[in-house]
């Protein structure tokens, strides 16, 4: 038996008056591979922000194996989108993803010790910018941004990754690298990735969600014309470039 | 001057108090230009003007009624924020005026002649008494200790503020303590630039010091330094020429920003047209 990584139980969040997300229920076992995807506003963003603990559920509840999630907060890994964040702030690469090994807790005088830095450095020549440790990260283009995230994310040494759209503002190369790097990682840890790149998600993910405010499906990557309907409201071509399998079988007329 | 200096105890004052003013403004104002937080800082700034007026009122030293006006301005419009429910620029907006209101209201409502207030609104630092002094130290001393202590997580939580929740650091604590350190640099300022000029000191070091250096530490001592240099020459311009101090700093160091940033805009252009240059000559060479 695997174990249980998330546990989604009837999570419903509202901002203000809306629904973000309501009455999700999702489970995710050790060593998955789990891809959500939907519309813009559909949530995605929201649940992963949820499961760590980020925003607070209006009901229901997330356990992270099995304890609250303060209790194993630690134990996850976050890539935040890079759209999020201040591009201009004032530190080098090699400070972000070293911040990764922050303890939890106050902590006076607080330094990185030897071991953190050789931790950093190593990540670094995982997701190959090591040579780039020195610049700073307004200097960075959004591949190399990206990767830096995921270095930071992996420093804290997670067990869960949970990535938001990884490969929203990089180029087809880097694109690649990124899933063949998650690939890779996805033997060690269990992955949660969030992404509208719906090509990237049918060959490279092992579960798929669809998510737009609630949850449409859940199970093995293969989407069906009714699951997509539902999920963005018209049928959608998928032109399927390369891939192992096309995602959609051919449409019929009308919107 | 310079003999006058050690000659007079009231020169003194003021040249301590410009240097402890410049510590806080470097390390506070890179921070908050960095955080968005300037108009927050001259909300906090401007309520401590009720504090004063209370102070005058009831027969108090008016800088700690700014000191508690101030913080409890902090806190109520971070509370409000984390709370939602208001946009900040509105809570901001009503703290800002309800506080001078406040202020205008205790004067009014003083026994006999109303005080000359213009050293509290637009600084006096020539005036710096020993008790404001003692505690414009005291009040360094905590942020540069706060500041210095958690320097790591001040970085990590200011570059991101939900990467650093997840690991562990409780960012709602440092957000109220980024706040109460805002109001303990004005309180540290106000006698030196005065209430409403404080967002200037703020700011234009801790940008200026934006654009000689991309280092988060780095920016911080040039932000210092250029302090330090805007307000002992503009003490120096309000000594001899008499006019008030606050408005001399402020001139210096929001001119010196504007100039640093022209100049900038010049290399930048030039750049621009040494490289179209090089283009047309290769194409001519093609």
């Amino acid at each position: 038996m695997r174990k249980k990584v998330v546990h989604v139980d009837h999570l419903t969040v509202y901002y203000g008056q809306t629904p973000a997300i309501a009455g999700v229920c999702l489970d995710v076992y050790e060593g998955e591979y789990l891809g959500i995807i939907g519309p813009n506003g559909g949530g995605k963003t929201t649940l992963l922000k949820s499961v760590l603990g980020i925003v607070p559920p209006t009901e229901g509840a997330v356990e992270i194996y099995g304890e609250s999630i303060t209790k194993n907060r630690t134990l996850m890994g976050y890539v935040p989108q890079v759209a999020s964040l201040n591009k201009a702030f004032p530190m080098t690469l090699f400070e972000v993803v070293l911040s990764g090994r922050i303890k939890a807790g106050i902590r006076p005088f607080f330094k990185y010790s030897e071991e953190d830095k050789e931790i950093a450095f190593q990540l670094l020549g995982k997701v190959g910018i090591e040579d780039l440790a020195n610049r700073q990260i307004s200097q960075l283009s959004g591949g190399e941004f990206q990767r830096m995230l995921i270095a930071r994310a992996l420093a804290v040494k997670p067990k869960l990754l949970l990535l938001d759209e990884p490969t929203a503002s990089v180029d087809a190369a880097s694109r690649e690298q990124i899933f063949a790097l998650l690939e890779e990682l996805n033997k060690e840890m269990t992955i949660i990735l969030v992404t509208h790149d719906l090509l990237a998600i049918s060959s490279h993910v092992g579960q798929l969600a669809c998510l737009n405010t609630t949850l449409v499906y859940h199970g093995e990557p293969e989407l069906t014309e009714e699951v997509v309907n539902h999920l963005y409201g018209c049928p959608v071509d998928l032109i399927a470039h390369g891939v192992p399998h096309r995602v959609l079988k051919e449409h019929g007329e009308g919107c | 001057m310079l003999d006058a200096l050690f000659k007079y105890q009231f020169l003194q004052n003021a040249v301590l108090a410009g240097i402890l003013a410049s510590v806080v403004c470097g390390l506070i104002g890179v921070i908050i230009v960095e955080k968005k937080l300037v108009m927050m800082s001259g909300g906090i700034a401007h309520t401590a003007y009720g504090g004063v007026g209370l102070g005058y009122l009831l027969g108090f030293e008016p800088i700690i009624g700014a000191f508690v006006f101030s913080v409890c301005a902090a806190l109520g419009i971070g509370y409000i924020n984390k709370k939602g429910g208001a946009a900040a620029d509105v809570v901001i907006g009503l703290f800002w005026s309800m506080g001078m209101a406040l202020g205008i209201l205790f004067i009014a409502l003083m026994p006999g002649y109303p005080p000359d207030l213009s050293s509290y609104l637009f600084g006096s630092i020539l005036s710096v008494t020993q008790g404001d002094l003692y505690l414009m130290i005291g009040l360094t001393l905590v942020v540069v200790f706060i500041v210095v202590v958690f320097f790591n997580h001040w970085k990590a939580y200011l570059f991101d503020e939900e990467f650093a929740s997840i690991l562990g650091i409780n960012t709602t604590l440092l957000e109220y303590v980024l706040l109460v350190l805002v109001a303990m640099t004005v309180v540290v300022l106000i006698r030196v630039v005065g209430i409403i000029l404080v967002i200037a000191l703020l700011t234009a070091p801790a940008a200026s010091a934006g654009m000689l250096s991309l280092n988060f530490r780095n920016r911080m001592i040039y932000a210092i330094i250029i302090g330090v240099v805007f307000c002992l020459a503009g003490m120096w311009i309000s000594y001899e020429m008499n006019i008030a101090s606050g408005a001399a700093i402020v001139i210096l160091s929001v001119t010196f920003y504007f100039c640093l940033y022209v100049g900038r805009m010049v290399k930048i252009n030039m750049k621009e047209k040494s490289r179209k240059r090089e283009r047309l000559e290769n194409e001519v060479i093609k």
